[in-house]
């Protein structure tokens, strides 16, 4: 009957003259045709390269005070040739410490995202497949974390302990965990009723199969759609956090600390501090929600 | 609708427990004795030992657990270490503010973000349709103290129309800024939202009913269209109460407006302990309400809901 099904199927895209295809190469073809999220798409490449290739970009190090090479025309100097984003106080090229803030940003969301997903996965698949008490519990502490303000639960957390970055993206998945939990949660709940799944479970196959094999590589669609647009909340975070003074410390370039300490200078005339990391923060959040929107599009089967 | 409303609320409580259990423990495990905080540097061990004594910070663990919910429970969250107000007056006397702010915001965001999308879902594929759309994904995507900076430049510094930040003696007009600040990004989520959810609903049969027996367009939309499509944007009202808190933080760092989120950010600078504990519990009771109420606003709009 299966095999009945596939021919049917086939032969139905032969009619329509198109090769068969897989889900990824569907969506990649959707993809393709929406504009915005390939625009987003490119922003979100364009970031991850520069915080990789940081060191190769720039001559400047991030810390580096001109003031002692260049002298004191290198303190809060307007953009120039030479420096294409200006200097701050200290003399700093701001184009080096945003290109270098990226890698922050990259470091810190990457791994609270990395996390959060595995405990997501873990949490959101167990509530969902167990049901009964288990998902009650669990239902219960996503309701419950899920009632504090995330950025003051977060403040409350990294302010009593030594700053790093192991600490502020530890303090950061343990709110974004439970986004991609619920997806999962959510996904879990309708596959297990499904057909397919109900014949392995009849055929006698161990709840772990079912699990791995099964319903598992249905939710990696609906997960990959939220880890892309939490990435661009988690980058707001973090840069949030630095702009309140918590999180990575000085002179480590983070972008809302370079907001911070740039805000007192807009009102004089020298912007350029306090601007251009905050357009970093604009393009590459935008860009992660444009892609993000896009793969939700394309990755969803109803969408023609 | 009782016996809903009933449900709901007893359904509110284990979470309550959960947030004051997670209150406790966020100021239980973090390093450092509160009493030696309390007392500076220069506490005398003797004296420190009697403040333990009295702080009941020698107790077990679960006695300090069961004495925090009496004091919750009792309203007695004790006094700030820094100047000796109770945790109660140091609240509620920042709440005002934060109060203004933050419904003022919402105001904004949900008349302005449903007209927006309302306009932008009848104008599919317009220039205007794209414009508003672009402008939503920018105000998602900026950090809400970047566009205080903005706003504080152009209409404090450039334009002079707004004295500065700050509260003055508390005059409506300090408010504005903060308010659209606050406002931009529940605003830019309720545009989308309202014009993918009118979208769909302007396909559904009824919508075409009401069309083909000739209703005039503005009655289809306003009485069709809108009263169904604006369920989802109820949710999200309730759930961007906790966002929107977390944008109050923000917004009252960048303003210097005296309310609860700098309030939050000052006493965990401090480690004022009995301070963080209000103000975080205070926050999320505000959140649970809030999505208690929006709970039962659905049971009111859709009467399906009360029966689930």
């Amino acid at each position: 009957m299966n095999l009945n099904n596939l021919a049917e199927v086939k032969s139905e895209q032969e009619v329509n003259g198109e090769k068969s295809k897989t889900l990824l190469a569907d969506a990649w073809r959707k993809l393709k045709r929406n504009k915005a999220a390939l625009f987003g798409m490119g922003l979100v490449i364009l970031f991850i390269l520069v915080a990789i290739f940081a060191p190769f970009l720039t001559k400047y190090d991030p810390i580096e005070q001109l003031i002692w090479t260049e002298g004191i025309e290198a303190r809060l100097a307007p953009p120039s040739w030479e420096h294409p984003f200006g200097t701050d106080l200290y003399g700093r090229d701001i184009l080096t410490r945003v290109i270098y803030g990226a890698r922050i940003s990259l470091q810190i969301s990457i791994s609270a995202m990395a996390i959060s997903v595995f405990i997501g996965i873990v949490m959101g698949s167990l509530a969902g497949y167990y049901g009964g008490f288990v998902d009650d519990l669990i239902s219960w502490l996503i309701n419950v974390l899920y009632s504090f303000p995330f950025l003051l639960f977060i403040i409350a957390i990294v302010a009593f302990f030594p700053p790093s970055l192991i600490l502020t993206f530890s303090a950061i998945s343990l709110v974004y965990w439970m986004a991609i939990a619920r997806v999962v949660r959510g996904q879990v709940l309708s596959i297990k009723e499904q057909e397919f799944v109900q014949a392995a479970r009849a055929l006698g196959v161990s709840d772990w199969q079912i699990m791995f094999k099964h319903i598992l590589p249905n939710v990696i669609a609906p997960v990959i759609v939220q880890g892309t647009l939490g990435m661009g909340a988690i980058i707001m975070t973090e840069a949030a956090l630095t702009y309140l003074g918590f999180g990575t410390q000085p002179p480590t370039p983070s972008w809302g600390y370079m907001i911070s300490a740039g805000q007192g200078y807009l009102s004089n005339g020298e912007w350029w501090w306090g601007v251009f990391p905050a357009i970093a923060i604009i393009l590459t959040v935008l860009g992660f929600n444009l892609f993000g929107d896009g793969l939700r599009d394309a990755l969803d089967p109803r969408n023609e | 609708m009782g016996s809903f409303i009933i449900r709901r609320l007893l359904g509110s409580i284990p979470v309550i427990l959960g947030v004051v259990l997670v209150v406790f423990i966020l100021t239980t495990i973090v390093p450092g004795d509160p009493a030696r905080i309390m007392m500076g540097q220069r506490g005398d061990p003797e004296t420190i030992k009697l403040i333990r004594q009295e702080m009941g910070l020698d107790n077990p663990i679960y006695i300090q657990l069961f004495d925090f919910y009496k004091a919750v429970i009792t309203m007695d969250l004790g006094r700030s270490y820094r100047n000796n107000m109770t945790v109660t007056q140091a609240v509620l006397g920042r709440l005002p503010v934060t109060a203004t702010l933050a419904i003022g915001a919402m105001i904004i965001a949900v008349i302005f973000g449903v007209l927006m999308g309302i306009y932008s879902a009848t104008h599919r594929y317009t220039l205007a349709d794209y414009g508003v759309m672009v402008l939503a994904l920018l105000g998602i995507s900026t950090p809400v103290y970047f566009i205080g900076l903005l706003l504080v430049l152009l209409f404090c510094s450039h334009l002079g129309w707004i004295p500065g930040t700050g509260l003055g003696n508390g005059e409506w007009i300090y408010y504005v800024l903060p308010m659209i600040t606050l406002g931009i990004r529940p605003l830019a989520l309720i545009v989308r939202l309202t014009r993918s959810t009118m979208l769909e609903v302007i396909s559904q049969d009824y919508v075409t009913t009401a069309r083909a027996k000739g209703l005039i367009e503005r009655v289809v939309v306003f009485k069709h269209v809108l009263k169904n499509a604006l369920i989802p944007v109820v949710t999200i009202i309730g759930l961007q109460t906790a966002s929107l808190l977390s944008g109050v933080i923000l917004t009252e760092t960048v303003y210097s407006l005296p309310g609860l989120g700098r309030l939050s950010v000052q006493a965990v600078i401090n480690r004022d302990f009995p301070i963080i504990r209000g103000v975080v519990l205070f926050m999320a009771l505000v959140f649970v309400v809030a999505n208690l109420l929006v709970d039962l606003s659905y049971g009111f709009f859709d009467p399906r809901i009360r029966y689930e």
